[in-house]
């Protein structure tokens, strides 16, 4: 019981002395946003890798989730003879939770498990030793471009697969619901309001900062060679999917508090 | 030109090194032997600053790279290169890249002038310069390490070059083309060098003043001729099995330092 007790202590004191170091590595990469030099070539190279690079995945992931999520509306409405708010409810689902957390996830997956891969393989092949030895500043270098362009793309990924999904239940809203599609985009229209659109935007630009911080940090401490590199790029993984889904939770929160919802 | 005055190193608790001075004279290659995980590459990482010592100091050329700041220790690293174990050259980028990455990042050197140096320093460590727009893994392991070479050499203006393990892993010619770059740096430009390894047949080979660290300290410093004769049990143990490569570079030396033990002497006594 002791030993249990010890452990999870020691567990604990871990998980909090990580935190910390999350915290003061964001700090840096953030402080280091602001100040030159500015690496925009490799900050335009990253924002094409995440944007361009996740666009197939998450347009095709919002889109059948999109139809899921209208099929599953237009039973339930149709009990009670209401498919009419089938527009209303895709837009506040989609925009406000849906999209951000599903692509955040899906380029969660993609672009996390790559910074931590990419960088923790430079760290254990003493490259980013040689970045420093060189008077380059790695967090500048490496960190701060991925998560400029990652703070522009993953917003705007967002908008496109909102927009994707919206037209996936519009394709549920046709044949499953049999309603106008002009009734169902009037509802859209008329249910996005500023404050879906802030909820909706808020979101994908703090899931950016969550990916690019636990990616590039889980990279630069990673130790152990190429099986450290596995398991920080599991971790990565692993800890921006729960942190997403966390925060999206206490963004909602926060966002209805700000908008007296 | 280099001195370690009383350095401290430990990792998570544990020493590394207790107590380690010695000085590195310029113009020579100082040799630092001793068997794997017993801090050699640390020390120089401490000479560029990527680690801090616990206690002690480091000079180079009388600066402090312990107490100095961001801006001072990238002046101190323009004047040291670095050969990483391995080579760590950029695998992203290219040949020419990597040996431009310094003037790229660190000065206003257009790329017609980055593509000359970088042609320039592939020709000094003999290879192709065609090779500039090759990636590094289309490269041999002994030519991955002579761009890693050009690429210290591109960096600054390095009075100094660091070798960490510089033939460790290649074939006997690759091996026999990386020390004659390190012997024609030191003879056609003066470079000083510091070469850690526990290849001692390549150590005999382009060293000048040899360092035994073992046990946290240095347990040896001197010549070759010092290094056969030393009485300490745990260089004469680690020495044993290339007695026959260390009568031939006693033998080297002696022949050697007719002519030049005045020059060196004189060095020794005046480190700069």
């Amino acid at each position: 019981m002791i030993g249990f007790v010890r452990g999870f202590l020691l567990g604990f004191a871990g998980f909090l002395a990580g935190l910390q170091d999350l915290a003061q590595f964001s700090g840096r990469v953030v402080s280091r946003s602001f100040r030159p030099p500015f690496y925009w070539r490799d900050t335009y190279e990253q924002a094409y890798m995440a944007g361009v690079g996740s666009l197939h995945l998450a347009l095709i992931s919002a889109f059948f989730a999109g139809q899921a999520l209208g099929l599953q509306f237009s039973r339930q409405l149709a009990e009670t003879g209401s498919t009419t708010l089938l527009g209303m409810l895709m837009t506040i689902s989609v925009v406000r939770a849906l999209g951000p957390d599903l692509i955040g996830l899906v380029v969660a997956a993609r672009l996390a498990s790559g910074y931590t891969a990419e960088i923790g393989a430079m760290k254990s092949a003493n490259q980013i030793d040689a970045m420093v030895a060189f008077g380059t500043d790695p967090i500048r270098k490496l960190a701060v471009p991925r998560f400029l362009s990652l703070l522009v793309m993953l917003p705007a990924l967002v908008i496109l697969g909102d927009l994707v999904a919206l037209i996936g239940g519009a394709i549920m809203a046709h044949f499953v619901a049999h309603i106008s599609l002009t009734l169902y985009w009037q509802q859209v229209q008329r249910n996005l309001s500023y404050g879906t659109i802030l909820i909706g935007l808020a979101k994908p630009a703090v899931f950016a900062c969550l990916i690019s911080w636990i990616g590039c940090w889980k990279g630069f401490t990673t130790t152990g060679g190429t099986r450290g590199v596995g398991m920080s790029t599991t971790e990565s993984v692993t800890l921006c999917s729960v942190l997403i889904l966390i925060f999206d939770f206490i963004l909602t929160r926060v966002l209805f508090s700000i908008l007296h919802w | 030109m280099i001195r370690f005055e009383h350095v401290d190193y430990s990792i998570g608790g544990r020493k590394i090194l207790e107590d380690v001075s010695f000085q590195v004279v310029k113009g020579t290659t100082k040799i630092i032997l001793g068997p794997s995980g017993i801090g050699k590459s640390t020390v120089l990482r401490l000479i560029l600053g990527l680690v801090k010592p616990e206690r002690g100091d480091i000079l180079v050329d009388g600066e402090s790279v312990v107490s100095a700041s961001g801006d001072q220790l990238n002046g101190i690293r323009q004047r040291i290169g670095m050969v990483f174990q391995d080579g760590a050259l950029f695998d992203s980028l290219t040949v020419g890249e990597n040996i431009g990455f310094w003037l790229l990042e660190n000065s206003d050197a257009s790329l017609d002038e980055v593509d000359r140096i970088a042609r320039e320093k592939l020709v000094l460590v003999g290879l192709d310069p065609e090779l500039i727009d090759s990636m590094p893994d289309e490269l041999s392991l002994g030519m991955q390490r002579r761009v890693a070479i050009a690429r210290a050499l591109a960096s600054g203006q390095p009075k100094v070059i660091l070798y960490d393990e510089p033939t460790t892993g290649l074939d006997p010619n690759s091996l026999e083309m990386v020390t004659d770059v390190i012997l024609r740096l030191r003879a056609d430009l003066s470079m000083t060098s510091i070469v850690v390894t526990h290849q001692i047949p390549d150590a005999l080979k382009v060293g000048t003043d040899y360092l035994f660290l073992f046990d946290r300290t240095v347990h040896f410093e001197g010549h070759a001729r010092e290094l056969a004769t030393s009485v300490d049990p745990d260089l004469a143990h680690f020495l044993d099995p290339f007695k026959k490569s260390l009568i031939t570079a006693v033998a080297n030396f002696s022949a050697t330092s007719a002519g030049s033990g005045a020059a060196s002497a004189a060095e020794r006594t005046h480190p700069q």
